[in-house]
């Protein structure tokens, strides 16, 4: 294992930060050297806290000519020995999708953080939205696993931004920070502990950096210019990366072994959260900043007697299945509310042997307490 | 060294027609590298997609292959976290003047430290022979049938226009200078950029009627001519070949670094 206590890069203690100083932040701390990226609102605080930061700390930061330079040259970094990132919101992220592809073929860690904001299209800019969880999953051709967590807090902008990159390292996988315009622009208090515990790359020379004996493991990874000559490539390649691009087998074994090392984990990257689930009736699966709202309500309906919970999920790729089998077999009734039409309704409702429904709401504002109130009491 | 040494021969035969430019700008590169001495492992390539960016799966630097444009986009990522590397990245007319002509000219814009080689052959290879934006005016492809209505970019000006600090122009018939213009390129400090003309008698040969391969060597050689030269002189519609822009300007990575100096006294 390569897990690592380091000292942290912010002095220990209170600090009143935007979600999106706090991802900057997260980042620094788990290490990350290299940052590119091309303004987008409402994500483009990130890289103007990295600019000034990295300069401190030594890290490279690029303003790109676009996001499709900027991913690329961050999977270049990456092959270099850096852990590094990228931030945008919807548009720059559907340009990234090609480069994502290409990351999760050659196994790249990189770390995308996607501020969300109210789409489709240039949409509402400066409004919230929870629209591109979808994409983040489907975004690019191919059969393919990806991480996305989903941070409801600054503080947990920070945690999830270090927690990204250790995923990432861990299991050499693009993982996306999915935060929303209302966290990132969300000023409240973050406590920065003095270490933090960071995964640094696992590098074995003279092991195949492309491929391992089981069907879903992780192979090291080495960097260029320090000694064994690689071989990347996007097309499909074998375990030392040389192209195989007719040859069945081939490209059977990496893309199952690329599926199957994210989703036999699932167990231990998947992470939820539960509030009062004990005797829970109606139970609302909620994520992001849809999930502080879900707590308001849940405590607000326990108050007047009513037996309601939530599940939050933390993760939302892989998705947590077990704790939504969980719930749709202890609760009456599962209730998703979600700032998109129902993007994550449709994966409750695969696991969920009970009645859900959705309560959507895409007018690029945050859903009201009060409505998930009111939805709740009316099935009560 | 001996040139095989650079190669990764387990890869051969190629994939190139006979008759294809590509191996003989691969030939040279390798012999600009031997003889420049640069140790295998001190070399990134980094390459796009088409049939000249083939070239990095058969020569043992390290390499990355990438998507269809972007290489210049990774190989700056590359540099910037190991800038004592030497990262050469060459590409085809589509590839780095069609969908990656953005990083083309930011690249130069930048002038990072990379060298840029345009293995240019007027056509897409690898995709069957549509036009490209060096195809030119009045040129067949399969995508332009009755003649292609769009004027070529001029690589040359264009990378000067976009701040390039050092940039030239060769052929395929032009071995020797090739190989003198490529070190040259390797060693200057800045973005370099090598426009190489080269033939497809494939696709671009065939759609065009201009022979076989040493038919269309031949015509590489009869138009074009040394930058100023007496042909040129006479004849203004040569294409020139040589070394248009040569200067010492301040290198992207070396600029970088001063402003962390900079911003860590305070
Ligand atoms: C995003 C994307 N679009 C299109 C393609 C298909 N494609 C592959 S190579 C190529 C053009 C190659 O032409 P050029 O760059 O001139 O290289 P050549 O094959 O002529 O050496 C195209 C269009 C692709 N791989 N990716
Ligand atoms: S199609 Fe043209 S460019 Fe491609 S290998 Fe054949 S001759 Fe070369
Ligand atoms: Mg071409």
């Amino acid at each position: 294992m390569s897990f690592q206590e380091i000292k942290g890069t912010l002095p220990a203690g209170s600090y009143y930060f935007s979600g999106n100083e706090a991802v900057a932040e997260g980042a620094i701390a788990a290490g990350c050297r290299y940052y590119a990226g091309y303004p987008i609102t409402p994500s483009s605080e990130i890289m103007e806290r990295i600019a000034v930061r990295f300069k401190e700390v030594g890290g490279v930061f690029m303003q790109m000519e676009d996001e499709l330079a900027s991913i690329c040259s961050v999977i270049g970094a990456v092959w270099a020995g850096a852990k590094a990132m990228t931030a945008t919101s919807g548009p720059g992220f559907s340009l990234m999708q090609e480069a994502i592809g290409y990351a999760a073929i050659t196994e790249t860690p990189l770390v995308v953080v996607d501020i969300q904001r109210a789409g489709p299209g240039t949409g509402q800019a400066t409004r919230v939205g929870s629209g591109d969880y979808m994409q983040a999953k489907w975004g690019s051709h191919g059969d393919y696993q990806v991480i996305a967590l989903s941070p409801w807090s600054v503080q947990e902008m920070y945690e999830h931004s270090i927690e990204a990159f250790n995923l990432a390292e861990q299991y050499r996988v693009p993982v996306f920070v999915m935060g929303e315009e209302a966290v990132a622009h969300l000023r409240e208090r973050l406590e920065v502990q003095a270490t933090v515990r960071v995964f640094n790359r696992v590098k074995k020379h003279g092991t195949p950096p492309f491929g391992t004996d089981s069907m879903d493991g992780v192979p090291p990874m080495p960097a260029f210019g320090e000694g064994e000559r690689l071989l990347v490539t996007g097309s499909t390649h074998d375990e030392f990366g040389i192209r195989k691009t007719d040859d069945p087998r081939a490209h059977a074994r990496l893309v199952e072994r690329i599926n199957n090392k994210i989703l036999a984990n699932r167990g231990k990257i998947a992470n939820t959260e539960s509030w009062y689930l004990d005797g829970a009736e109606v139970v609302v699966v909620a994520y992001g900043f849809t999930a502080r709202s879900a707590l308001f309500a849940v405590e607000l309906l326990r108050k007047t007697g009513k037996r309601a919970g939530l599940l939050r999920l933390k993760t939302i790729w892989p998705f947590p299945e077990e704790a939504i089998r969980d719930v749709g077999r202890s609760a009456r009734k599962v209730l998703v509310p979600e700032m998109n039409r129902g993007q994550i309704l449709g994966e409750v409702m695969k696991y969920a042997r009970c009645e859900v429904s959705g309560l959507n709401q895409t007018n690029g504002e945050i859903i009201h307490p009060q409505r998930i109130v009111r939805e709740v009491e009316a099935v009560l | 060294m001996s040139v095989r040494e650079y190669l990764r021969e387990r890869f051969m035969p190629h994939l190139w027609c006979p008759g294809c430019g590509h191996g003989i700008i691969m030939n040279n590169l390798i012999r600009a590298i031997e003889s420049l001495g640069i140790k295998k492992n001190d070399i990134v390539m980094v390459t796009g997609i088409g049939c000249s960016s083939r070239i990095s799966g058969y020569l043992d630097f390290h390499t990355l292959h990438t998507l269809h444009g972007r290489a210049l986009a990774f190989a700056t990522g590359v540099k910037l976290a190991r800038p004592e590397l030497k990262i050469i990245v060459p590409m085809g007319d589509g590839d780095a003047i069609a969908i990656g002509g953005n990083h083309f000219i930011h690249a130069a814009r930048r002038n990072i430290d990379i060298t840029a080689i345009i293995m240019n052959n007027r056509v897409y290879g690898m995709t069957g022979g549509q036009f490209s934006p060096l195809s030119g005016y009045g040129t067949l492809a399969t995508t332009a049938p009755y003649g292609n209505i769009y004027e070529a970019f001029d690589t040359v000006e264009l990378a000067r226009g976009a701040g390039a600090s050092f940039v030239a122009r060769t052929t395929t018939y032009h071995v020797r200078s090739m190989k003198e213009i490529i070190e040259k390129a390797i060693m200057h400090k800045g973005f370099s950029v090598v426009e190489i003309l080269s033939q497809c008698p494939t696709y671009f040969g065939r759609k065009n009627k201009r022979g076989d391969a040493v038919e269309m060597l031949k015509y590489l050689k009869e138009s074009t001519a040394p930058i100023g030269s007496e042909r040129k002189r006479k004849n203004p519609a040569l294409i020139e070949r040589g070394i248009f822009v040569e200067e010492d300007r301040p290198e992207y990575c070396a600029e970088y670094e001063k402003i962390v100096e900079k911003a860590q006294k305070g």
